[in-house]
């Protein structure tokens, strides 16, 4: 896989004249690195369940069985090719309590994860951007009283601290999902902030404002894109951490709700029969940690392809 | 260093001020009667109204945080409804599980984390190293509560009648005997006084006690219920470590005084050991305090899976059951807990490496 690659880049190389762009470079570095390859690969395959689940789902994930296949209440998984008698309904991954079919729900659960991770990071990055871009650029009070209330979001552990919100607003994905994306937002702006105060004083910067910029071109059309590299590292890594904390709450019953098929309330109204089916925690939380790992592996990939000091090393 | 610790105690002023901030619009902005929400559904029209006199509700907005913060000077955070009693009292009950939770999480994941760090910088690249940061990847990415639910299901159920059996929840055995401190060593202090709340405290750590009073059984049953849970809380942190300790010890051995005192002659193991570690310690010591202080977090869900009635088990029901004068105090606590310890971190980086304080 990887020596494929290295043939692949060096043919290009040699033939290329033309200026290489950072995207390229970066493609490149990236597609070198182990992990990161891993990390797209699974990544890749989750993006591909979560499109296709309604054709690839064996049952519809909220119908419950009863009466309808001779099945019983966290029947445990039944598979055809391992020995599981061909009169049974097959059913890869088990019955769940309310008389579902486990594999069904644990398929549509990846257009949940991923959806809670990507919208939760879009409207963290946004909200850190605009908070950290006004701070860092005009400095003064402004800076100050974002950065104070940044401080303050960043004093409580990001679990409780997105517990207490749920509290307030009440429980429900939609909200946990705010929740979490509040909680993250001060990483986002801190990212911002440093790259805006980097890049303040520089001399394109200077030269957009005596061409007469306005403030607003300057900061998203000189700077804003200057700040992008560590948001896309930062972004990417807040995904897994958001896909966690989302689980978390779900599995504590303050975030999806059940009929939802998502794999944290999954495993947390299956919690007590963990002795006796233990399919229906594995599964699910097996699940969760493979998302949050294709997003970490990827994250840590793109760190050091993206990384300028490392820049001449691809 | 005397004007950094200063100037850093400053800053965390207004934080600890957002905090207190935060915590009371917590309890005001709740959809609903305050009243009720505090002192439960059950609270008849003419308690409620008592209530609100007493509490300053029907004052002005300001001159009620003005309220709130006095009691929080004073460590007066009211009643919990449920467990009618004082929060405070209560605090002091489920703090020591947390703590010896939070502890047991930590120095497992110290003393795994760190060696297998350096191990996997000294053998770069070896198949220890590929393993250590495989592993690492993957503990960063599991879910607490389903590690927690897969231990106790391999410990408890699976390897059930063979010497590696371990129990499920609790903290120690029916029928076990835990005596306090002062009981096993005779003193007496008067009921309510601070030592007597002090002694209580540490006497309710079990493994601290079991330790301090030579109580063996207790301490082979305390220790038995303690490895899942602190396993368990402890995997994140012990992934950030090693792979912190790595980076930052293949950072350290790169350097020009690592060659240098090769060069002189000093053997591997010292150079390593001796220049090396210590110089990478710098960067363990931000992910180590900031993992206590994410343990916290962690440990509402270990408490809640292993049946540990701790500060995070108690205020995650105290969620769920709307018993905001818990949540309050708790949320406060714990929220200046994580402020003082940052505090910590920042000194000792500082005490650590003279070119933060000087700038």
């Amino acid at each position: 896989m990887t020596q494929d690659n290295e043939v692949a880049t060096l043919d290009t190389e040699g033939l290329s004249i033309k200026s290489v762009s950072l995207w390229r470079i970066t493609w490149k570095r990236l597609f070198r690195r182990r992990s990161a390859v891993m990390g797209m690969i699974i990544l890749g395959i989750l993006v591909f369940i979560a499109l296709t689940a309604q054709w690839l789902a064996p049952y519809d994930p909220l119908q419950v069985l009863i009466g309808v296949e001779p099945v019983k209440q966290r029947q445990a998984p039944c598979i055809h090719l391992l020995g599981c008698s061909e009169d049974q309904p097959q059913h890869i991954a088990g019955i769940d309590g309310n008389v579902r079919d486990e594999f069904s729900r644990l398929l549509y659960g990846t257009r949940v994860s991923l959806w809670i991770g990507l919208s939760t990071v879009t409207f963290a990055i946004i909200i850190g951007t605009i908070l950290g871009a006004l701070g860092g650029y005009f400095g003064g009070w402004v800076d100050n009283l974002i950065m104070r209330v940044m401080d303050v979001l960043l004093a409580f552990p990001s679990l409780l601290l997105a517990i207490a919100i749920v509290t307030v607003l009440g429980p429900g994905l939609t909200n946990a999902l705010l929740a979490i994306g509040i909680v993250s937002i001060p990483s986002y702006a801190r990212v911002v902030r440093a790259s805006v105060l980097s890049v303040r004083e520089m001399d394109y910067v200077s030269a957009t404002r005596a061409l007469g910029g306005s403030n607003f071109d300057i900061l998203f059309r000189r700077i804003i894109p200057n700040a992008m590299t560590p948001l896309i590292v930062q972004g990417t890594l807040g995904i897994a951490t958001a896909i966690l904390d989302a689980a978390a709450l779900s599995f504590l019953g303050l975030g999806a709700q059940p009929p939802m098929p998502e794999w944290g309330s999954m495993l947390g109204s299956e919690r007590n029969q963990v002795f006796t089916a233990p399919h229906l925690v594995f599964l699910p939380g097996f699940a969760i940690m493979v998302t949050v790992l294709s997003f970490n592996l990827l994250g840590d990939g793109l760190r050091d392809a993206l990384d300028p000091r490392l820049a001449h090393s691809a | 260093m005397f004007q950094y610790i200063l100037r850093r105690i400053i800053t965390s002023i207004p934080v600890l001020f957002g905090i207190l901030l935060v915590t009371f619009s917590m309890a005001r902005v709740i959809p609903g009667d305050p009243c009720r929400a505090i002192l439960g559904e059950k609270a008849t029209d003419a308690v409620c109204e008592r209530f609100i006199r007493e509490k300053g509700l029907d004052q002005p907005i300001l001159t009620q945080f003005g309220i709130y913060l006095k009691e929080i000077g004073s460590g007066e955070f009211g009643q919990s409804f449920r467990f009618g009693m004082p929060v405070t009292r209560l605090l002091a009950e489920r703090l020591p599980t947390t703590v010896e939770l939070s502890f047991a999480a930590l120095i497992i994941a110290v003393i795994v984390g760190i060696p297998l760090g350096i191990i996997s910088a000294v053998k770069h690249n070896s198949w220890v190293d590929v393993a250590t940061m495989v592993w690492a990847n993957i503990g960063v990415s599991m879910p607490v509560f389903w590690l927690g639910l897969m231990l106790a299901y391999i410990f408890s159920l699976l390897l059930k009648d063979t010497p590696f059996w371990l129990p499920p929840s609790g903290r120690i055995s029916p029928g076990i005997p835990s005596p306090t401190l002062t009981e096993v060593w005779g003193w007496n202090f008067a009921k309510g006084s601070f030592l007597a709340g002090l002694f209580d405290f540490i006497g309710r750590m079990n493994i601290l006690n079991a330790l301090l009073t030579g109580n063996w059984t207790l301490l082979k049953d305390a220790l038995q219920h303690m490895i899942l849970p602190a396993a368990a809380l402890g995997t994140i942190p012990m992934a950030l470590i090693a792979r912190m300790a790595r980076s930052s010890m293949l950072d350290v051995l790169g350097q020009d005084y690592i060659r240098t005192a090769r060069a002189k002659g000093l053997s591997y193991r010292t150079v390593v050991l001796k220049h090396a570690f210590r110089n990478s310690l710098l960067p363990l010591v931000t992910v180590i305090g900031l993992s206590l202080g994410s343990l916290l977090g962690g440990a509402v869900l270990t408490e809640t899976i292993f049946g540990l009635s701790g500060v995070g088990r108690t205020l995650y029901e105290a969620i769920t059951a709307r018993d905001y004068g818990i949540v309050q105090a708790f949320t406060v606590v714990i929220a200046v807990f994580f402020v003082l310890l940052n505090l910590i971190v920042d000194i000792s980086y500082a005490y650590l490496d003279p070119r933060i304080r000087l700038n």
